[in-house]
């Protein structure tokens, strides 16, 4: 990884007043020089390509830019962030507009808001994620009825496989990671 | 030569045949393995995409039982997700006062503190520099001549920290796998990425990563993985994969614990070969 010109700063994160500001901070240094989109092995499903989301995140323009999948399609592979000669954390960038996108646009990023949602749940429940656990509460929450059928040829080896178990999702609580979740949501709050 | 453990979630559910084949093989080879006493999930891919002080928080708390449980062991990790999530906020503790102290303020919720002295260590890391090709030749006493594999290492474990291998063109795993007396195949998707959860959450986009994988690999009797992630990817979807590219591209995939595992005269049932998804007739009744 290239050595940033500056560390980036973790400026206050309030989504709500500027949703980008995080970000931009993160990639003010970008020359735009594409070497993050020609790293990125999603570019060719995306809406724009990474370096554009850079030019719109300096200037601002937060509509198009949670109109847009393309951050949602990154699959943390750290090409970009390896490659990119400013030295900019790119993949951190991509993260930083996912949680901001499931505040500002819940409906928009459902999907994602589920299936990240449900995982985290169950950790938060269990301390580890029960895979069958939090497939359910995804199906679920998406409330899809043929989402599951899609999964259900690999759910069926994985159990034949002793792999995975089917159990009443939701039973008992760990108290183990609760204070730890407890206290980045107050601390996330007062920021 | 002894390391803590962390399995993390994955390798206690569908990736068992990972952790079984992990601690079978660092047997055989004379590695004693500790497991973390009462670790949690490292917050995968899901805790960065929610919250960025629970993605270091989550990896931080093994981080301090770690410490507190043998401050001199390194923490061997298998799976490459949790690796690199360990490994960032071991980084980042390092790098970043500020952010150790931000972890410190939410493990003290906990009753815990990370002085950020651990050093996570990747499997394959561990097995390419601390033992070594030769020192796992020494020991192979069924030759898998005749094989030749795919090194696939996928991305976390090469990426963004360039620890033990060149994050581009890895080549890290090929003197285990001649170590073995297999050969290599020679092929460029060894540092390709496999989708991770876009096979799960977005499969039309998911199956465009994982089939030129598949259709590379063409010509190996199996492909040798390093992270759960990986392997699902490229073992649940070769029937998808095959009507996507027009022409059958099943092929073996298998861990890397598992192969060695094999050639150190262990059995198919030692590394839990009955537990993947994609194993080759031929490559059964070789493995036999």
């Amino acid at each position: 990884m290239n050595e940033p010109d500056k560390a980036p700063a973790h400026a206050p994160e309030d989504p709500q007043a500027d949703p980008l500001a995080v970000v931009r901070e993160m990639v003010r240094p970008c020359i735009q020089c594409g070497t993050c989109t020609g790293s990125c092995p999603n570019a060719f499903a995306m809406d724009f390509p990474p370096r554009v989301l850079w030019l719109l995140a300096l200037r601002g323009e937060a509509d198009e830019i949670f109109e847009s999948q393309t951050f949602a399609l990154c699959s943390a592979c750290y090409n970009c962030t390896l490659r990119c000669p400013r030295g900019l954390r790119i993949t951190e960038a991509m993260a930083a507009l996912k949680q901001a996108a499931m505040k500002i646009r819940p409906e928009k990023f459902k999907p994602s808001r589920a299936f990240y949602g449900s995982f985290m749940d169950s950790v938060r429940r269990h301390g580890r994620v029960s895979e069958m656990e939090f497939m359910f509460f995804y199906f679920l929450s998406r409330k899809n009825p043929i989402l599951p059928l899609r999964f259900t040829p690999l759910g069926i080896k994985f159990m034949s496989r002793g792999k995975v178990k089917l159990e009443v999702p939701g039973r008992g609580t760990s108290e183990t990671l609760e204070p730890i979740f407890r206290k980045v949501e107050e601390l996330e709050a007062g920021s | 030569m002894r390391y803590l453990y962390y399995p993390g979630c994955s390798l206690k559910g569908t990736a068992k045949e990972y952790d079984l084949s992990t601690r079978a093989c660092m047997k055989a080879l004379g590695v004693e393995v500790e497991e973390l006493e009462d670790w949690t999930c490292c917050g995968a891919t899901a805790a960065q995409s929610v919250s960025r002080l629970l993605s270091l928080a989550l990896p931080a708390r093994n981080l301090a039982l770690a410490e507190k449980q043998n401050k001199d062991l390194d923490l061997l990790v298998p799976c490459s997700a949790c690796y690199l999530n360990l490994k960032m906020t071991e980084e980042k503790a390092r790098t970043e006062p500020g952010t150790l102290q931000e972890i410190n303020q939410v493990l003290a919720e906990a009753g815990l503190h990370m002085e950020g002295t651990v050093r996570v260590r990747h499997l394959l890391d561990v097995l390419s520099r601390d033992l070594g090709a030769r020192e796992v030749a020494a020991r192979v006493t069924r030759p898998l001549e005749g094989l030749t594999l795919a090194p696939y290492y996928g991305c976390q474990c090469l990426r963004p920290y360039p620890v033990f291998d060149d994050p581009e063109a890895p080549t890290s795993m090929e003197p285990l796998l001649r170590a073995t007396g297999a050969e290599i195949h020679a092929w460029t998707m060894g540092s390709r990425c496999c989708g991770a959860s876009h096979m799960t959450v977005k499969p039309h986009i998911g199956i465009d990563l994982v089939a030129p994988i598949l259709d590379a690999a063409s010509g190996a009797d199996a492909v040798v993985t390093v992270c759960p992630m990986c392997q699902m990817n490229l073992e649940a979807y070769q029937d998808k994969a095959s009507r996507a590219l027009g022409r059958d591209v099943s092929v073996t995939v298998i861990y890397l614990p598992q192969l060695i595992g094999l050639a150190l005269g262990l059995s198919s049932k030692d590394v839990r070969l009955d537990l993947n998804l994609a194993v080759t007739r031929a490559f059964q009744q070789r493995a036999a």
